[in-house]
């Protein structure tokens, strides 16, 4: 079946359908990783995009049960090159294709996915829309396209009520933007006792649970439209540890005075980043559209800790009046690279010194 | 990187895709941290390699090798990706970081990240077996390949199908005659076999119908790329339903983006490929570029690597510069080794030097013209006629130099001349000339330059009809070949049937020629001319005499024992001929002398094998020269005059290198057809010390006063051994012979042992190598059935136990005066090899 693709300034790459049969509406964004689609795809920070793979070959190894980054798909559309219909892994229990559909995700395949990614890289990211409809009319869409955006997407991925996992090790209040599956994971090696907060809870709602340690999930969406977490971030500075990754870094910013951009594309893949204490780069798993800019913090409160190796922008930020840090990237993935699981470390031992400096 | 065979295949033997397909990102990020760790604990600065066994049902994993430096992989992971992994392990060896190297591809970022493609990249080895018909083809844990071929494309099949046209092995698709008589149980019992055809039999399987379950249950190759395969296999049987006719543009652009050339879907179709390519263009279907950038198009990139998609974007623009297109050598191979990457590179800096852009299309990922920053733009494609011409219609050059690359780029002179194209240098009417008999013989009866008599011929018949004509012994080898391919010494009838029935194995698209052998003292020259003076860098005389292939043999510079009438002779036909051929460029010539006559045995017009060693002995950068004569330039515009140029006072002898211990069954006696897979070069200034110099850096292993050497010669080498023989006594060696030659050297008064030949009982010749007692053996291969299979066991047993095993006299008599030298390594002197630069 025929698909047409159609960006926001007029562009048609004519394709295949995959997936879900339809028309969807979306921001489109390209992923660079060479492996990873279903941990991409299920991301909860690809709510409402529509994930161009710049990998021509998708689909190779299908789709298991252990890997997927939330229940479901969060991205809205997918485009390919190549879809694989024959997975061949010994994990794999479906095609990308059946597990598209099953999940109501419409896509298309077949199409110059190089040229797309330098549009996109010349032009910045764009709406967009993906149809398999044989009546579809570009024209007809032109204003749904233009005007689409995600509007509070935090509200449609996080938890609808507080999750408990029990532990032998530090408490950690777990606010869930949108939290990814390895980030639990993280936590739960460590030993830790992790109460996982819906995004709509108040600070005193968190504080009551008495953890040793709060944790910012990352998620989807601009930073600046969530403005009751950033109120409640405000409220719990100073109080407790605080370690945001994604979204949560970009909020703490926000709560501590700081100021965020939209990247013209964005970071979907393996990104280098240098933490700056340690002189040391890192290969990084990163899925975002928006940063911090460095210049509104005040250096008195606010040293950044790593940046981007490619493009200088802020990726973690480590605060001096409070005893917070937040990383941009994703410390530990399981769709990604895994040295900076050492972030994870720092955090239990941040919340080991803090529970002691109190008790003293 | 991910090998398609299963463990078991050396990876060097194995067909590789880059990146890993099969994998998920939970298991690509496990090996990942495996490598990272294994990294970071062994304080790995540089480059490192390590190598995984992945169980394919589960996440057990183990560690093959780690290599602590830049491998053979390195290069491959380099051109894959456009990591250039060996200079930024430089930089961090004089102290960068990785965050302070520049990524010289984009510019912009730096070395310090993990390079993501959006292509699919398939390597695959290029074996000797189509030289070495005898060999086992078998693989497993010990390298056979002697080269490499690497496609890019953004589907596997495309990327796979380019591999397979770049090997040059006459296959252009995976249909081939092999296993085409074999019944399906035969060809089932066929896949068990772990061998270089393995790819063919599979698809030959696939074609037949048998379930891709049960060759996954013998092969143990991943089900996805039998899917693959299975992809292509549909393909080729979809087009032979159709004709020019009932082709559908949409049919057309699928094979065209599986990678199938214009050529092969004619021949499915039963049409020619003009017409197919009339259809593309009709319907608009051409290759568009596509870059390689290191990041998958997310920065923009300086750097000008393309290959070739059938998508609609190309992002190769060309610039509005006068430019030359150079022609590479493709995968090395014996007989056409890492010397033609030499001279495409320096035709490159030559190019430059006369304000030319210089492009390079080649698919060999170890060599330097497939650097992104060697030429000024690089086409990574197979060197077939429609890859090419595909590029020069985009490219639109002022033209083609096709000299440089090997019988790869000659071959494709007509071709390309034939679509109009610009070919710089000698023309492909005279490049012809020197290859076709007929015309050859004309040009050199018109100039009275003498060669051995021979014929041109087809069939079995003919060829024994102009052996019986000629009077044996009688060489045999097919015309447009490098390195005397299916070259060989006919002593009688029988000889001419097996070697024409190995010749017709492949399809033969020139005629066999049939010459007089003669044997006398080779010699060879490499000579520029600009179409009016020649200038002849050097003579280099081959030490062994006609019969060696002049790539297995010693060779030194300047010659050691030229009379001045056999040299004025060599300077006149050299002259003499580069000017009939109206050569532009650069012109090989080879002589053999008999009789005190020169006789011209072969006239290559294009850059040879010995150039780079000429040029680094003589100091006179040839091909550069070269090159900017065909741009315009005369000889007189250089310093080097014209005529013999002066020699030095040192000696060049180089010496090659061969590799009889990775190949099994591989007969090491040395003849008209090379065998050598390197050489080396020793420089002194006298001839012993730079032969002795060569011998060691080739590997040889002398034997010391005391040790046993074994002789073992045809009847009428026999007069030839013993000064030879007489010599080692001397020296202090122990004497062993056979019968007949033992007795023989005795009668002489030259102490020798008797021992037993094989079939003589124990014990005999084998028993006293395995006993150690015997470290050199001088053996001349004989003709007759029990002598012949007597030889071939002690030679392969020699090459098994590491005893140095001489089959030519000539190097016998060499190695003779290294060992009277009687000089320890440590005492050799150090030469620069500015000592040729006058």
């Amino acid at each position: 079946m025929k698909a047409v693709l159609v960006l926001d300034d007029g562009t048609q790459f004519v394709g295949e359908a995959i997936g879900a049969a339809g028309t969807c509406v979306g921001e489109i964004v390209f992923y660079t990783g060479m492996t990873g689609y279903q941990e991409v795809l299920t991301d909860t920070s690809c709510k409402g995009q529509i994930i161009a793979m710049t990998y021509p070959l998708i689909g190779n190894y299908g789709v298991n049960e252990g890997d997927n980054e939330s229940g479901r798909p969060q991205a809205k559309g997918i485009i390919v090159r190549e879809l694989c219909r024959e997975p061949s892994n010994w994990r794999s229990t479906m095609s990308l294709d059946d597990y598209l559909k099953s999940h109501h995700i419409i896509g298309i395949q077949g199409i110059d996915t190089r040229a797309l990614t330098r549009k996109l890289r010349d032009k910045g990211t764009m709406n967009g829309a993906i149809s398999s409809d044989s009546d579809f009319r570009p024209e007809e869409w032109r204003e749904r396209i233009k005007s689409y955006s995600i509007i509070k997407p935090v509200d449609e991925v996080t938890s609808r009520e507080v999750v408990h996992y029990e532990g032998g090790g530090y408490r950690v209040a777990l606010l869930d933007y949108g939290v990814r599956t390895d980030m639990v994971q993280a936590l739960q090696n460590r030993g830790c006792e992790i109460y996982i907060f819906p995004a709509n809870v108040t600070a005193d709602r968190i504080l009551d649970a008495d953890p040793d340690g709060i944790m910012l999930s990352n998620g989807p969406g601009d930073p600046k439209d969530c403005g009751f977490q950033i109120q409640v971030i405000k409220e719990l500075l100073g109080k407790k540890p605080v370690f945001g990754i994604g979204l949560g870094h970009q909020l703490a910013a926000l709560a501590n005075g700081g100021d965020t951009e939209k990247l013209k594309y964005g970071h979907r893949g393996g990104y280098p980043i240098k933490d700056l204490a340690q002189d040391k780069t890192y290969i990084t798993s990163q899925n975002h559209g928006y940063a911090v800019l460095p210049d509104k913090l005040d250096p008195k409160k606010a040293v950044v800790s790593h940046i981007n190796m490619n493009d200088n922008t802020v990726e973690g930020i480590r605060y001096l009046d409070t005893p917070t840090f937040t990383v941009q990237f994703y410390p530990q993935t399981s769709s990604g690279a895994l040295e900076t699981a050492y972030l994870f470390d720092e955090f239990v031992t941040l919340m080991a010194e803090f529970k002691n400096s109190r008790r003293l | 990187m991910e090998n398609i065979d299963p463990v078991g295949v050396h990876t060097g033997d194995s067909i590789v895709v880059a990146p890993t397909q099969t994998l998920t990102d939970k298991e690509h990020q496990m090996l990942r941290s495996a490598a990272l760790n294994i990294i970071t604990t062994l304080g790995i600065e540089g480059g490192c390699n390590c190598q995984f066994a992945l169980h394919p049902t589960s996440f057990e994993y183990a560690v093959i090798e780690v290599n602590p430096r830049v491998s053979r992989s390195s290069a491959l992971a380099s051109k894959a990706t456009g990591y250039p992994i060996a200079k930024v392990a430089t930089k961090i060896a004089v102290g960068y970081g990785l965050d302070e190297i520049k990524n010289a591809v984009t510019g912009k970022t730096y070395a310090c990240f993990e390079p993501t493609v959006d292509y699919c990249v398939v390597k695959i080895p290029k074996w000797p077996f189509d030289k070495f018909v005898r060999a086992r083809r078998t693989l497993g844990t010990q390298m056979k390949a002697t080269g490499e071929v690497m496609a890019i494309g953004n589907s596997f099949e495309g990327a796979l199908m380019k591999a397979v046209r770049s090997l040059e092995l006459g296959i252009k698709t995976l249909e081939t005659p092999l296993c085409k008589e074999l019944d399906d149980t035969a060809l089932v019992s066929r896949l068990h076999n772990i061998d270089d055809n393995r790819l063919l039999v599979i698809a030959e399987a696939i074609r037949r119908g048998i379930a891709l379950e049960e060759i996954h249950s013998i092969t143990m190759i991943d089900m996805w790329f039998l899917g693959k395969f299975k992809n292509i296999v549909a393909m080729e049987e979809l087009l032979k339903t159709e004709t020019l006719h009932t082709l559908t543009r949409e049919t057309l652009l699928k094979a065209k983006k599986m990678g199938f050339l214009d050529e092969v879907i004619g021949k499915y179709i039963k049409a020619g490929k003009k017409q197919v390519r009339e259809k593309r263009r009709q319907w608009g279907i051409k290759p568009s570029y596509k870059m390689v950038d290191t990041c998958a198009a997310e920065f923009e990139a300086q750097t000008p690597y393309y290959y070739s998609s059938y998508d609609e974007y190309s992002e190769s623009v060309p610039t509005k510069h006068k430019k030359v297109i150079v022609l590479g050598s493709g995968p090395i191979r014996i007989g056409q080794g890492i010397e033609f990457d030499y001279c495409s590179v320096h035709s490159v800096w030559g190019l430059k030097e006369e304000g030319y852009e210089a492009i390079i299309i080649n698919n060999n990922p170890e060599t330097v013209s497939t650097d992104f920053d060697t030429s000024d733009r690089l086409y990574f494609e197979p060197l077939t006629p429609e890859d090419v011409e595909e590029i020069i219609e985009l490219e639109q050059p002022d033209g083609v130099i096709a000299q440089f690359g090997g019988q790869t780029a000659i071959k494709l002179t007509n071709p390309l001349a034939d679509q109009g194209v610009k070919i710089f240098g000698t023309g492909a009417k005279d490049v012809d000339a020197a290859e076709d008999r007929e015309k050859f013989d004309e040009i050199l009866e018109a100039l009275s330059i003498p060669r051995p008599k021979g014929y041109t011929i087809f069939t079995f018949e003919e060829a024994l009809n102009a052996a019986n004509r000629l009077g044996y012994p009688v060489l045999v080898r097919p015309s447009y070949v490098l390195g005397g391919k299916g070259m060989e010494i006919a002593y009688s009838d029988k000889d001419i049937e097996e070697f024409m029935e190995i010749i017709n194995m492949e399809e033969q698209e020139h005629p066999i020629l049939v010459d007089k052998y003669m044997m006398g003292k080779e010699l060879e020259v490499d000579a520029i001319c600009d179409g009016e003076n020649v200038l002849i860098p050097g003579i280099m005389e081959h030490l062994d005499r006609a019969g060696i292939h002049s790539g297995d043999s010693i060779s030194m510079y300047p010659p050691q024992s030229l009379s001045f009438k056999i040299k004025s002779q060599i300077i006149d036909y050299t002259e003499k001929l580069a000017k009939a051929l109206h050569v532009i460029g650069v012109v090989n010539v080879q002589y053999v002398v008999f009789n005190d006559q020169t006789y011209v045995i072969e006239v290559n017009p294009r850059s040879s094998r010995t150039v780079p060693y000429i040029s680094k002995v003589t100091g006179i950068p040839m091909v550069k020269m070269a090159t900017r004569i065909m741009m315009g330039k005369k000889l007189s515009d250089f310093p080097y005059g014209t005529g013999l140029y002066n020699q030095g006072e040192y000696v060049a002898v180089k010496v090659p290198v061969f590799s009889f211990e990775k190949l099994h069954n591989v007969d090491t006696s040395l003849g008209p057809e090379m065998k050598s897979t390197g050489e080396v070069l020793g420089i002194a200034k006298n001839v012993h010390e730079a032969t002795l110099k060569g011998l060691i850096g080739a590997g040889f292993k002398f034997p010391e006063p005391g040790d046993g050497i074994l002789f073992t010669v045809r009847d009428t080498d026999k007069h030839e051994v013993i000064d030879l023989a007489d010599g080692f006594e001397r020296l202090g060696y122990k004497l062993y012979a056979t019968g007949k030659t033992a007795l023989y050297l005795n009668q002489h008064a030259i102490a020798t042992n008797a021992v037993r030949k094989l079939h003589e009982g124990s014990p005999n010749i084998i028993d006293l190598m395995e006993q150690g007692k015997i470290k050199m053996i001088i053996n001349t291969p004989t003709k007759g059935r029990d002598s012949e299979r007597d030889g071939f066991q002690i030679r392969r047993k020699a090459v098994e136990r590491s005893i140095l095993c001489l089959t030519s006299l000539d190097t016998a008599y060499a190695v003779l005066g290294c060992l009277q030298m009687n000089k320890k390594v440590e005492n050799l002197d150090i030469v620069n090899l500015d000592v040729f630069k006058k």
